[in-house]
């Protein structure tokens, strides 16, 4: 109390002072940057000679824990009963021989079965949409493949859940955990996927069990965090109803705490399900069959319009993840009338087993009821692929796609780019402990600047670099369209929700589908990279600034229009300020969402770190991999800092929070 | 109200928030006030009170937000563990029981009703109220049946299998109190358990709430903002401020005679010849016993109003419900109340 009413006077003398201090720390990196032709060496790069072998290091490093330590016995133990448990989904799901030696399951069966569960869940749309979905991917050709990424989301997506929920329930139980758990979170969240694969492939068995590992481990981060939202959002008086009505501590937990946390632990379930499917399609990179490795195979060969069928099913089936399993959220129980015969109290189970059952007899006699062989598939690859190269060969479709071509790369990507790798490292060290210290003081200056300065010390300077004007040259561009598209959604009153929703369906897409437009657009080089990146960061973007302003409160734009303010004031002095928190946090996804689709575009051929960590998964070198693993990482850690810092003081002054 | 042992005697309890407020308090000088003690960074929630509560009494502790009710009455059930001073339960130290002493103090003796209700979203009414009787392991039958017991009692009959989103502010509160009866506890606390319901259904629960009192006469705890509702209630009121109670009294005398100008601020609204009644204005006879038609101790000013002005003698016997006359009542000391003395 009393040292909060001591920072309160002054409080506008000491801004004044970071102000000034951050200014300084700017002209520092100015003057050096323009001083850099007499500047001394070690100023610009970091000479090679204290530049150590890190690789090495964390390479014996992980060789000791590998061999010497045993731990692969131990990680190769789990993905055998891994293995088990992905060989019986497998077998169910697609055929594969091992036990049970039931599968595979005929397509009808689990259509017409996802019918009723998306009935149940959501009424007749979500019923349409997974039964549309599956329908389609069976029709189209593309069942096994689709069977065989989904046999892993099966196996990983519960194990996920459960590590999450139970690291969640140790975090908010035991405070000292949460803090130990917190950066390593934030490191899972921005570590690039590479850096999850070789790990896994190395410790766990290629294939579906290595897989299996990436994907939970990519999947845990959000599960643990909306675990610890949840049981902090429990009411108190719920919790000392519970304490009064004299539960035990474990009674506590099962009864009070995790069912009143439910919502949000449920959509942690959400989360982690669209994590998963897109880490499954990512890991086509070490092998792994499905969806994904056709996708990343026919892109290879360009073969535009196969790809484009598959983006189809990987998108429906994205969606349909995500909608019954938000339908699950917003699900309440319901009450039957005493005396409700069990047959109608459990209809829908009944339903959706007697038409599994149904198609299963059904397809004993009719064979396109079992599976749909390859002559019968509607599949039109050929025909798609015609159309999309007519439509990009028609003159005028050309002649723009070059010209943005032309444009992007001469005026703003390569300037862009040889400006960043021009500069002294110590320049771009400065500049972000100049806003750190902006935003949040000494502690921030170090974290941002420090950071970097690690990036540096690592000798991957020129690549960093690379991949930061990448990043920065995209998130710039999507700026330019997101802000403004977010900020014309906001202002009418039936744009908003389509947009939003628009926002909501594209950001349950994996990653990977981004790459089907731009590669189709732009062919394979840096432009296709930068175009993929920017759809993919307009999204958070668009849809941070809609719900930003439209977060303001009504009185607050009643207060304003009685005040006598245009539209664009209204826009300018009332909405625009108030929403500016919220957009950095979108701004800050944009980034985040940024530096992860830069790595994938890596098997495009970009000579960022994202190709350096394609190289190590080759090599099997896991040191190398985890030093340019840690380069993104920290990249991305110091200005997701920088810019959450920023929003969470503005929100604090607001009193938005 | 005989003289055995209080239910609940709280002695001078505190209850600090801050930094290491055991410390704190043993170094506080008595002398120090409330906002000096935030000034140390502390905040004094309760501070040095001293109460008793006898058997079937009720007790309202009554004083604004931030006056520190809610925390004391969370002291006396040990969902906060107290700074310094001690709370007896049956004349049992609370703060010494073990975890599982106190659960089974809970599950045996004790009821609380919330003022946002608290119950569990995911159970259904009949689920909510047996859920005390479920924590300790009671037989499904038995407790769907006490529970059923209860529902009926409030009169929510029907409504069993309902969620409680699906009830309205006065249904849910009134599961609300099924749940802390359905233990049948001894000792029932009831922290504002109608401040988020509207004037008139508050009215109506208020109503509900003194039948079922007079039916099952328990110990109460009532905490409240509203100092009507608690002159409607209780046997005795707590006034509370900035941690500290500033009277404590049967509230007649506290109308009659607030300890502190802050009571005063309350009383001074207060229509007295409403909460006033004869018994509490009845001088002892000295000798003299006045004549005539005697009225009733239990009887308001109010009721008496019309008998007082037209009555001609200057003092009038009041009597017990066993006839017993008590004492005299003043006529132009119970007039005054209606007028004002000066």
């Amino acid at each position: 109390m009393s040292a909060t009413a001591e920072t309160v006077t002054p409080a506008g003398r000491l801004n004044l002072t970071r102000r000034q201090v951050a200014l300084g720390l700017l002209i520092c990196a100015i003057v050096m940057a323009l001083a850099r032709p007499i500047l001394p060496e070690f100023l610009v790069r970091v000479p090679d000679r204290a530049i150590l072998p890190y690789d090495s290091f964390l390479q014996s490093v992980f060789d000791f824990i590998k061999d010497d330590l045993g731990l692969r016995y131990l990680t190769r133990t789990i993905s055998g009963g891994l293995e088990w448990l992905l060989d019986v989904t497998a077998n169910l799901l697609y055929g594969k021989r091992r036990w049970p030696n039931l599968g595979p399951i005929p397509w009808t069966a689990i259509t017409g079965a996802s019918v009723v569960l998306g009935y149940w869940l959501g009424g007749w749309r979500t019923a349409l949409l997974a039964g549309g979905t599956f329908l389609w991917t069976a029709l189209i050709g593309q069942w096994k493949l689709a069977m065989q990424t989904m046999s892993v989301i099966i196996v990983a997506a519960p194990l996920a859940f459960m590590l999450g929920l139970v690291l969640g329930i140790v975090a908010w139980k035991y405070p000292r955990f949460e803090r130990a758990l917190r950066p390593l979170l934030s490191l899972l969240q921005t570590l690039p996927f590479f850096t999850y694969l070789l790990p896994a492939v190395i410790f766990f068995k290629v294939g579906p069990p290595a897989a299996s590992v990436a994907t939970i481990f990519y999947a845990i981060p959000p599960m643990v965090l909306m675990t610890i939202l949840g049981l902090r959002k429990v009411p108190d008086s719920v919790v000392e109803s519970g304490h009064m009505s004299g539960a035990t501590r474990w009674q506590m937990l099962r009864h009070v705490y995790l069912p009143a946390a439910r919502t949000d632990i449920l959509v942690g379930v959400n989360q982690v399900i669209m994590l998963c499917l897109a880490m499954v399609v990512l890991t086509a990179f070490i092998g792994m069959p499905g969806l994904g490795a056709k996708l990343l195979s026919l892109m290879n060969s360009l073969k535009l319009g196969r790809s484009f069928e598959i983006g189809v099913t990987i998108v429906l089936l994205a969606i349909t993840l995500d909608r019954l399993s938000k339908a699950w959220v917003v699900k309440q129980p319901e009450h039957f009338a005493r005396g409700t015969p069990w047959a109608k109290r459990h209809i829908f189970v009944l339903a959706g087993l007697g038409v599994f059952i149904a198609f299963l007899i059904l397809a004993q006699f009719v064979q396109v009821a079992d599976h749909i062989s390859r002559k019968q598939d509607l599949s039109m690859g050929k025909e798609i692929d015609g159309v999309i190269k007519g439509f990009l060969d028609i003159d005028a479709v050309q002649a723009v796609t070059g010209w943005l071509r032309w444009f992007l790369i001469t005026w703003v990507l390569i300037p862009l780019r040889n400006a960043l790798l021009w500069l002294p490292f110590m320049t771009v060290v400065l500049f972000f402990m100049a806003i750190g210290y902006l935003v949040g003081g000494w502690r921030s200056a170090l974290i941002a600047g420090g950071f970097f300065f690690i990036v540096a010390l690592t000798g991957w300077w020129d690549r960093s670099m690379i991949t930061l004007y990448e990043v920065s040259a995209a998130v710039l561009l999507a700026s330019v369209i997101g802000f403004p598209l977010g900020i014309a959604a906001a202002q009418r009153r039936g744009w908003a929700q389509p947009v939003l929703l628009a926002c909501d369906t594209a950001q349950t897409f994996p990653s990977f589908i981004y790459l089907i437009p731009a590669i189709m657009l732009f062919g394979v080089n840096d432009v296709a990279v930068i175009f993929a990146i920017l759809i993919f960061a307009t999204v958070p973007l668009t849809r941070y600034t809609i719900e930003g302003i439209r977060a303001v409160k009504p009185e607050m734009l009643e207060a304003s229009d009685m005040s006598g303010s245009t539209r664009a004031q209204k826009l300018w002095h009332v909405q625009l300020p108030l929403a500016l928190p919220t957009m950095a946090v979108g701004f800050n996804q944009a980034i985040m969402f940024a530096f992860f689709m830069v790595i994938i575009a890596a098997f495009i051929g970009t000579q960022d770190l994202g190709q350096e960590l394609q190289k190590t998964l080759a090599g099997n070198q896991l040191g190398k991999n985890f030093v340019l693993g840690l380069c993104v990482s920290l990249m991305a850690l110091a200005i997701n800092h920088v810019i959450m810092r920023w929003a969470d003081e503005r929100k604090k002054r607001l009193g938005l929070s | 109200m005989n003289r055995e042992s209080p239910v609940i005697a709280c002695k001078h309890v505190w209850k600090l928030f801050g930094p290491s407020p055991r410390k704190y308090l043993a170094s506080l000088p008595a002398d120090r006030r409330f906002a000096d003690i935030q000034k140390d960074g502390y905040i004094a929630a309760v501070r040095d009170v001293s109460l008793e509560i006898n058997r079937g009494e009720m007790l309202v502790i009554m004083g604004l937000s931030g006056s520190g009710k809610s925390t004391l009455v969370r002291c006396f059930a040990r969902l906060l563990e107290i700074t310094g001073g001690e709370v007896l339960v049956d004349g049992q130290d609370i703060m010494s029981l073990t975890e599982k002493q106190l659960i089974e103090l809970r599950r045996r003796k004790m009821g609380m009703v919330f003022q946002s209700f608290g119950l569990l979203p995911h159970r259904t009414v009949l689920q909510n109220v047996a859920f005390p009787l479920e924590m300790r392991g009671q037989d499904k039958h038995d407790r769907r049946e006490r529970a059923l017991e209860v529902i009926k009692l409030v009169g929510l009959e029907g409504r069993e299998e309902y969620f409680p989103r699906e009830l309205s502010g006065g249904q849910q509160q009134r599961v609300g109190i099924a749940r802390s009866l359905a233990i049948e506890p001894d000792i029932w606390f009831l922290d504002e358990p109608f401040s988020a319901l509207d004037p008139l259904i508050r009215r109506e629960m208020q109503d509900e709430f003194l039948r079922l009192q007079n039916l099952l006469q328990k110990t109460i705890v009532f905490i409240t903002h509203d100092f009507d509702e608690a002159l409607r209630l209780a046997d005795r009121i707590a006034i509370m401020k900035d941690g500290a109670v500033e009277q404590c009294d049967t509230p007649d005398k506290i109308v009659l005679n607030p300890a502190t100008e802050y009571v005063a601020k309350f009383t001074r609204e207060i229509e007295k010849s409403r909460v006033v009644h004869a018994a509490s204005l009845a001088r002892p006879l000295n000798g003299q016993t006045p004549t005539g038609k005697p009225v009733a101790a239990d009887a308001t000013m109010h009721e008496l109003a019309r008998l007082l002005v037209n009555d001609t003698r200057d003092s009038l016997p009041v009597v017990d419900a066993k006839g017993l006359i008590i004492g005299g009542l003043d006529r132009q000391e119970a007039l005054d109340l209606f007028l004002g003395s000066d």
